[in-house]
């Protein structure tokens, strides 16, 4: 009888969900009635999206960035160009994501301190200045008031000289993760969803290139969801929108190729590259068996990535450096279209600029050193690879059917279903990490007292008062007569179902602000007050 | 967990300011549940005044501030000075997020009685809160 072999563990378990993991995987764990033998760019897209994957074009390099300042953010973002940051990304700061003027009593504290602070037009004019919009690309992190700063990115732009038509970019605008986990919501689901379709028509008609929506899982993980729970979420809200433009009339092959997606990665690489995988066979399954979508463009999944930054320690914050390269890895040999890479400094404050070049030096890295984009999907064909993609797909189904029962997303948001099961998770996680069933290293193991303390940015406290003082300005010097008639016509499109993009335009031209805009539809939209769950 | 009084100790967990992160402060208030508190979650997306105000009403021990959006120099002094003023009961403070090592001596001088960072134990801020309750400072906090 041969020796028994001993091992670390009784049992080793994924993290997607708790499924033992065995020692050795062969042909015999494939699950052979899938038969998902497609290739790179062929259906369910499972390898990916286009047939020479990273051969053909390197994935988008788009470091997020936004604080103190337009000057500032300017500066940072001309800096990211030089370094050889090939797309722009905006983080604006609470109060604009939240429909506040700098000068509201709930902005107090919070002006240009997580991102970048934009009153009105004039701001979003200096944040582009120097930078041709007609060539760039350019993502927005907003939600809430996604329509209100879309319309001032197109004042800008056309202010330059650019046609909107031309436009490269992608608006996040999607407000039911607001509501599952990142929390800047302004209305309620209804009028919600109405603008987050209105933004969908309104691209799919007038601005071809621009994404107008990016269905986003990564604020779900980050809230303390699973891989999978991340993965079905996410695809649930996809499902809700695709559902709305099509309940508003439109032709799903109209707009579905503008729909694209944001995911995190975490740093179990193996996991995280068959989620991707799983995610992509997923998607192209539901819009051509349940919307009858006919073109390959609607069923691919396009996505950015961003490793998650709940995984960053304050403690031993150099350690950061490299974790994010195994989520980076695991990102772009998962398939992804675009990435951000988090500094190690990020635990601690908003990452400095020595960090910030570490962290897109990691892409750069990976693309051009680690020969990982020379071939399309390289892990493709491993026995336990496949064995996970499937393992995640199933389960990602399974939830999507729970959500499809209750009646879809929103129903299940209103139930706090969804919300409970994040908590739960978050819960169960925190639980693992106390008792060191989860190992993270230098927390809770290989633990050191001496720290090196890093630099880090701080923003200068007159950043508020400066930024107070410019909307004073501004208001005194704009036609006012023309910000209220403008304002009105916001009410009255507001109060029936027209697309509100184009008097959002009008109103911003005349330098109508965030803040009175987005009054202006509380008035009549009202707002959402979120349910106690924990 | 009782206060010497043989009630249960009470906290108030919230959110001040515009920071949606919720993570932190949801899985500190379950911890602390678990570690027999009883626990008030007020949510988010609320002024100092209001925070205040809920604590003086509910009668709360402790203040749990969560804020991981850099607005806390700003939220979490504002929040001490209106419990000095508003009440004479000692509620006490604690605070948690992305908090700059170098702020925490200012937040203390402030009226916060410890910070806990990203990492921290929940056992450990539930050790630090029966303690002070128990018997005034906590010597042996990580600070």
């Amino acid at each position: 009888m041969a020796k028994e072999i001993t091992e670390r563990k009784e049992e080793f378990r994924t993290t997607v969900d708790g499924t033992v993991v065995k020692r050795v995987y062969t042909a015999d764990d494939l699950n052979k009635t899938r038969q998902d033998t497609s290739l790179p760019g062929e259906y369910p897209f499972t390898r990916h999206i286009m047939p020479a994957g990273y051969r053909g074009r390197l994935w988008t390099m788009r470091q997020y960035a936004g604080f103190a300042t337009v000057e500032e953010t300017n500066r940072r973002y001309k800096y990211l160009y030089k370094q050889g940051n090939t797309g722009f990304s905006v983080a604006f700061h609470l109060p604009t994501q939240e429909g506040y003027d700098s000068d509201h009593p709930l902005a107090c504290g919070e002006v240009g301190k997580c991102g970048v602070a934009i009153d009105s037009l004039q701001d979003m004019e200096g944040l582009w200045d120097g930078i041709p919009l007609a060539d760039v690309s350019t993502s927005m992190t907003i939600n809430a008031t996604a329509p209100i700063l879309l319309a001032m990115y197109i004042a800008a732009a056309e202010k330059q000289g650019a046609d909107r038509s031309k436009l490269r970019g992608t608006v996040q605008n999607d407000i039911l993760k607001e509501y599952i986990a990142r929390n800047t919501y302004i209305f309620g689901p209804a009028p919600s969803m109405r603008l987050v379709t209105d933004i969908c028509s309104y691209c799919a008609q007038d601005m071809p290139y621009w994404n107008s929506i990016s269905i986003s899982g990564y604020h779900i993980r980050e809230a303390g969801a699973t891989a999978i729970q991340e993965a079905a979420f996410t695809i649930a809200n996809g499902i809700a929108y695709v559902q709305a433009m099509i309940d508003r009339g439109m032709e799903v092959d109209s707009f579905a190729p503008r729909f694209s997606f944001f995911f995190a990665a975490y740093t179990n690489v193996l996991e995280e590259v068959a989620k991707f995988r799983a995610l992509r066979r997923i998607w192209a399954k539901i819009m051509k068996e349940r919307f009858g979508a006919q073109n390959p463009r609607s069923l691919m999944l396009r996505y950015h990535v961003q490793p998650d930054g709940f995984t960053l320690t304050d403690q031993q914050p150099l350690n950061n450096i490299v974790r994010v390269t195994l989520q980076a890895l695991a990102a772009t040999m998962g398939g992804c279209q675009s990435l951000h890479t988090n500094s190690f400094d990020e635990a601690l404050a908003l990452p400095t600029e020595q960090a910030v070049q570490v962290a897109l030096r990691t892409q750069q890295i990976i693309a051009y050193e680690s020969g990982i984009a020379d071939t399309v999907d390289p892990l493709g064909g491993s026995y336990y690879i496949e064995w996970l993609t499937d393992v995640i797909e199933d389960g990602t189904l399974q939830y999507i059917s729970k959500i499809d029962e209750m009646g879809g997303a929103l129903e299940a948001i209103r139930r706090g279903y969804i919300q409970r099961e994040i908590a739960q998770s978050a819960y169960n996680y925190q639980k693992a990490v106390d008792s060191s069933e989860q190992i993270i290293v230098g927390l809770n193991k290989f633990v050191t007292e001496e720290e090196l303390a890093p630099r880090i940015l701080e923003i200068d406290e007159t950043t508020e008062k400066g930024q107070i003082e410019r909307l004073k300005r501004l208001k005194q010097e704009r036609d006012n007569k023309k910000v209220s008639e403008a304002l009105n016509r916001v009410r009255q499109i507001a109060q029936t179902d027209e697309n509100i993009m184009p008097v959002l335009v009008e109103a911003v031209k005349v330098y109508a602000t965030v803040g009175e805009i987005s009054d202006t539809l509380r008035d009549v939209f009202g707002e959402y007050k979120e349910p106690s769950i924990l | 967990m009782t206060v010497s009084t043989g009630r249960k100790i009470r906290v108030m967990v919230a959110k001040p300011g515009l920071d949606g992160h919720d993570r932190g402060v949801k899985v500190v208030a379950r911890g602390l549940k678990d570690a027999g508190m009883e626990v008030i979650y007020l949510g988010l997306r609320l002024t100092p005044e209001q925070i205040t105000e809920a604590a003086i009403q509910e009668d709360v021990d402790a203040i749990g501030l969560s804020c991981l959006s850099n607005a806390h120099m700003t939220l979490f002094p504002r929040v001490a000075e209106l419990i000095r003023e508003k009440t004479n009961k000692d509620i006490f403070i604690i605070g948690g997020g992305i908090i700059p090592k170098k702020d925490i001596p200012k937040l203390k001088e402030a009226g916060i009685a410890q910070i806990f960072g990203p990492g921290t134990p929940i056992s450990e801020i539930s050790k630090f809160i029966e303690t002070r309750l128990r018997g005034g400072e906590n010597k042996d906090a990580k600070s």
